[in-house]
């Protein structure tokens, strides 16, 4: 799996993806495969306020519970709706399903992120695919 | 993302592997700690699989799975069948060679050792099948308990593959294999032929997913293993099956209301508590666990075994706390999980018995939030009667 190099990804498997000040999260291929299913995402209200590093939703699979961290600090301005229907887009397209939509508070923030290739890597090393 | 697995492994220092272990890695199981054994808990969505999808294959068409680590303990000797009578709480009496029943082995106390098939195959000759995380403890206990017999115990759990072909389809991809008529074997019966051209196999009509299908012992040799998983795959393809992990087992059994040792039945839970009365045979004299158990009918339960669907938005997982409307904590999940096939979120659960009535509306506390579930009947699912 080839990771998009248009965004950024964290140690516990989330990618942001930046557009001016705005940033959209979402969880990585290897996330959705160790999970396997997804059938549950639980995601904050709009204007909630994530900290960078601390919990911000959940996702759930068949067999799993998962806490999402927050990659950055910010602002949530849009909540993906389609998600708590049809949450098996996630598996479907893990890159294309952002879930949440956010103001950065500090975009500093992201350059202690890793890239796509080194989230590969950290992936490989962890055991992964 | 950080994932906690809904069912804990246990830390074992040595992992064990089943005969057909190489096999699942080969295919790309993920794979996991069960109760010590190194076990295909999904295979891969690139061949179709998933647990989803494993589970609708065997709801609707067909699936395999590797139970090689369910162990084995065989009785015989001209005092077997008072010895199983003696250790078991069904009524062994009744069965006739070749005919095999769901039991229990209980404490003094009333309480489980295991849940075990009783298979009669001869006619001083009985074939226990136990679970994997329980094998020593039940053949420690089912030996140091049958002294007094003139019988033999052995255990046998290292000698078979156990491979469970399950589902509607089940029956047509064996018979493709075996010479053994399956027509004439009904459910919870065993019978005997030659599979993938291994003579003198045993054949059952049972399994743990609530619906139709098999259970075939072959060699525990990897190459005999692997040859004849192989050759059930061929056989299935024209049917759709799908190599099944622990995970669809898991959510198969789930939605049938088949107790898993150390959820919904275990040392500290009596048969009355877990409902399993119909598989209990009090009118059998003796049995070890039956005064206890006569004792406990008489005192009547504090928690029983309830069927719950969320109603609210959540699953519940096991050990989630039951609270009533009040937010007090009645009880807990013993089982909790998304079902696949009926499309709701539901768990099995401890309660009081004045909160077991259908209907009655319960909270389930999902991460600090009361969640609403309404107790409904089980099993939750039941396979469609043949009309043929």
């Amino acid at each position: 799996m080839a990771y998009p190099t248009d965004r950024k990804y964290t140690k516990e498997h989330e990618w942001i993806q930046t557009s001016g000040t705005t940033a959209a999260i979402g969880i990585t291929d290897h996330a959705q495969d160790s999970l396997g299913d997804i059938v549950f995402v639980e995601l904050p209200k709009l204007g909630a306020e994530l900290a960078a590093g601390k919990t911000f939703g959940t996702v759930e699979s068949v067999k799993a519970v998962s806490d999402l961290y927050a990659p950055a600090s910010g602002t949530v301005t849009e909540i993906n709706a389609d998600l708590a229907i049809s949450p098996e887009k996630v598996n479907k397209d893990p890159h294309g399903s952002w879930m949440l939509k956010m103001t950065l508070k500090n975009a500093g923030e992201l350059d202690s992120l890793l890239s796509a290739a080194d989230y590969e890597k950290f992936v490989a090393e962890e055991g992964g695919h | 993302m950080s994932s906690v697995e809904a069912t804990p492994a246990v830390n074992t220092t040595t992992v064990r592997k089943t005969a057909l272990n190489a096999v699942h890695r080969q295919m790309g199981a993920k794979m996991v700690d069960f109760n010590g054994w190194d076990m295909p808990v999904e295979y891969p969505a690139a061949i179709g699989c998933g647990i989803i999808n494993e589970h609708m294959a065997v709801r609707t068409g067909v699936g395999i799975f590797d139970v090689s680590h369910m162990g084995d303990i065989r009785l015989a000797g001209p005092q077997a069948l008072a010895a199983v009578q003696h250790i078991s709480m069904n009524d062994a009496s009744r069965l006739a060679v070749g005919q095999a029943q769901y039991s229990a082995l209980l404490y003094p106390q009333g309480t489980f050792v295991d849940d075990v098939i009783v298979h009669r195959l001869g006619e001083d000759e009985y074939l226990l099948v136990i679970n994997a995380g329980t094998r020593e403890k039940d053949f420690n206990w089912v030996r140091d308990n049958t002294r007094q017999f003139d019988c033999a115990v052995e255990n046998l759990s290292d000698d078979f593959t156990q491979i469970a072909i399950q589902g509607p389809k089940a029956v047509d991809v064996l018979q493709k294999l075996t010479d053994a008529d399956l027509s004439a074997v009904k459910f919870y019966w065993v019978t005997r032929g030659t599979v993938c051209g291994l003579r003198n196999t045993l054949i059952a009509r049972t399994g743990y997913t609530a619906e139709d299908g098999f259970e075939i012992y072959v060699p525990a040799d990897e190459t005999t293993s692997a040859r004849v998983w192989n050759e059930v795959l061929n056989a299935g393809k024209e049917f759709g099956l799908l190599p099944c992990g622990l995970g669809a087992r898991n959510t198969l059994r789930l939605e049938g209301k088949l107790p898993l040792y150390g959820h919904e039945i275990s040392d500290t839970i009596n048969v009355w508590e877990a409902g399993l009365d119909r598989f209990c045979k009090m009118e059998k004299p003796e049995f070890v666990g039956r005064a206890a158990l006569e004792k406990a009918k008489t005192e009547g339960v504090k928690r029983t075994l309830v069927g719950l669907e969320m109603t609210g938005r959540g699953i519940a997982r096991d050990g989630y706390k039951v609270l009533d409307g009040g937010g007090r904590e009645i009880g807990y999940v013993t089982s909790g999980s998304p079902a696949p096939f009926l499309k709701k979120n539901i768990a099995l659960a401890y309660v009081p018995p004045e909160f077991a009535p259908l209907g009655t509306e319960v909270k389930v506390e999902i991460r600090g939030q009361s969640v609403a579930a309404q107790v409904v009947p089980t099993p939750f699912y039941k396979r469609p009667k043949k009309t043929a």
